[in-house]
């Protein structure tokens, strides 16, 4: 099962070396988005009552991870456009892949890749929206933990909404609830970190924890179900 | 002033469960049209 | 009569008109204003039973979901997406009537309320449901996905519910902190309008699903026509 995993996540990042899909559209796209939240949200704006900073600071963490909300989609969407393309997944199936190694290796390909997206989104955000940084090793820890929930479920839901029709319009429509978990949780943890608020950042990374644990096992499970004889 | 807001919500529900249902039966009656007789199992 | 009705929906339909009536007069008319609520009280009479009715729909589909992926068989596919889309629309009443009730008593439409907050978002997670059963699919594959889908749909309704709790519990008391002086003759209007919708969604749920199988049946027909005319060509 890892090796299929291993051999999955090892082809899917050699198709986004070859085409840099990831680099060259999804993350200028993101950058883009981070822009466009000091537009909508004018930087001299502050909130009357709290301190000095900036409502775009201080709304810094959560306008953050709905960006990569945002590119994570594109990504989903991308990992299985890769394979609808001439019933690949099909062709997985008959050379015998392990359905839930297919699964951990089209997560671990995403992660990757979604990895790469934050770094240079949250250095974007940081420089953008001028942000502290409080607890670094927390906010590695939710980046990390977070990673593998929106990927997981993401994956999960990617392709059950893969098909040559429709799928671009329902995977945001299916994944974004289920998402919200996630959104709430990483926001509240990153908020945390960088300015060291009163709330337990470390509580909100183990329900992000958690979280991932249960989509990486319901999507090792279903996996199966959802690609035979599809 | 709390009699509209009941007035909403009744309207909204039980109005909502009749459009529902008569749409339910234009389109069960549209299509069993087309379907021959021998087909329609789980009707009766 | 009608295509889809037959005996036992007459029965089930009638009772529910009846209910219906006994539910309006007794919620609307006879039984009083609450003493905190006011007249508004009587929007929970809708409310409630609608939130219940939904999720008795959302077992229907869970349940509907599991045996369809034990046997597949096209019958309990279509329990399940009957269910759920008559869950769906009980879910949107339950989301309205809150609405409506929560202006008067808290003076706004919506409160980050846990309750309200994982409901919505449970709401539009049965759209997404409901939208994958649209797909443009081969039967089977996308009645395997629903039924993938259903199953899957309780753990997240689970998962958002915990998360959003904790979320509002961490940073605040419960919303509001109203006490209902319930009296019996409110708890019977309640009762009525939980038995008069919850005939109606049963009555729902088998119209809903006679559509489904004439719908399932016209496609199989406009198939074979399909292949009929594949094979005079080929001679």
């Amino acid at each position: 099962m890892l090796r299929d995993a291993w051999l999955m996540a090892v082809k899917d990042l050699r198709i986004e070396f070859a085409t840099r899909v990831v680099t060259g559209q999804i993350l200028p796209f993101g950058a883009l988005v981070l822009i466009l939240f000091g537009f909508s949200i004018s930087p001299d704006l502050t909130v009357v009552g709290t301190d000095r900073r900036s409502m775009l600071a201080q709304a810094a963490p959560g306008l953050f991870w709905v960006t990569v909300l945002l590119a994570a989609l594109l990504a989903l969407g991308r990992a299985f456009a890769v394979e609808s393309a001439d019933g690949n997944l099909d062709a997985l199936k008959m050379a015998g892949l392990d359905p839930a190694g297919i699964f951990l290796g089209k997560v671990a390909a995403v992660a990757v890749q979604l990895l790469l997206l934050e770094v240079v989104l949250g250095l974007g955000a940081f420089l953008l929206y001028a942000t502290p940084l409080h607890d670094p090793v927390m906010l590695l820890t939710t980046v990390i933990l977070a990673t593998a929930g929106i990927t997981a479920a993401g994956t999960l839901y990617a392709a059950l909404a893969s098909g040559l029709r429709v799928r671009d319009t329902l995977v945001p429509l299916l994944v974004l609830p289920v998402l919200a978990p996630v959104l709430l949780a990483a926001g509240l943890a990153t908020q945390a970190a960088v300015f060291g608020s009163a709330d337990n950042g470390w509580l909100w990374t183990a329900l992000l924890g958690v979280f991932a644990l249960i989509y990486l096992a319901v999507g090792m499970l279903a996996f199966g179900l959802i690609m035979e004889e599809s | 002033m709390y009699w509209n807001f009941v007035a909403v919500g009744y309207v909204a529900v039980y109005g909502g469960v009749v459009a529902y249902a008569l749409w339910l039966l234009a389109r069960g009656r549209r299509l069993s049209s087309q379907v021959p007789e021998e087909r329609r199992r789980f009707l009766d | 009569m009608t295509a889809t009705s037959s005996k036992v929906t007459r029965v089930i339909g009638y009772s529910a008109l009846a209910f219906t009536a006994l539910a309006l007069l007794f919620g609307l008319v006879i039984s009083g204003p609450e003493v905190n609520m006011r007249d508004s009280v009587r929007l929970l009479y809708v409310h409630v039973p609608s939130i219940l009715t939904a999720y008795l729909c959302f077992g229907i589909t869970l349940v509907g979901s599991v045996i369809y992926l034990r046997n597949r068989s096209t019958f309990w596919d279509l329990v399940a997406g009957s269910a759920a889309e008559v869950g769906t629309l009980y879910l949107a009443f339950a989301l309205i009537t809150g609405a409506v009730w929560g202006k008067p008593t808290w003076g706004t439409y919506w409160e980050w309320d846990p309750r309200l907050t994982s409901t919505a978002v449970m709401f539009i997670m049965y759209l997404g449901y409901l939208a994958l059963r649209r797909m443009e699919l081969p039967h089977e594959v996308r009645s395997r996905r629903a039924a993938v889908l259903g199953v899957v749909n309780i753990i997240n309704v689970i998962v958002v519910h915990y998360s959003v709790q904790w979320w509002r519990g961490l940073h605040q008391g419960r919303t509001f902190g109203l006490d209902p002086q319930i009296r019996d003759m409110q708890y019977f209007s309640w009762f009525l309008g939980t038995v008069a919708l919850g005939l109606i969604a049963a009555w729902l749920i088998i119209h809903r699903f006679r559509v489904g199988w004439l719908e399932r049946q016209l496609d199989e027909i406009h198939l074979e026509e399909a292949l009929v005319e594949r094979r005079g060509e080929g001679v």
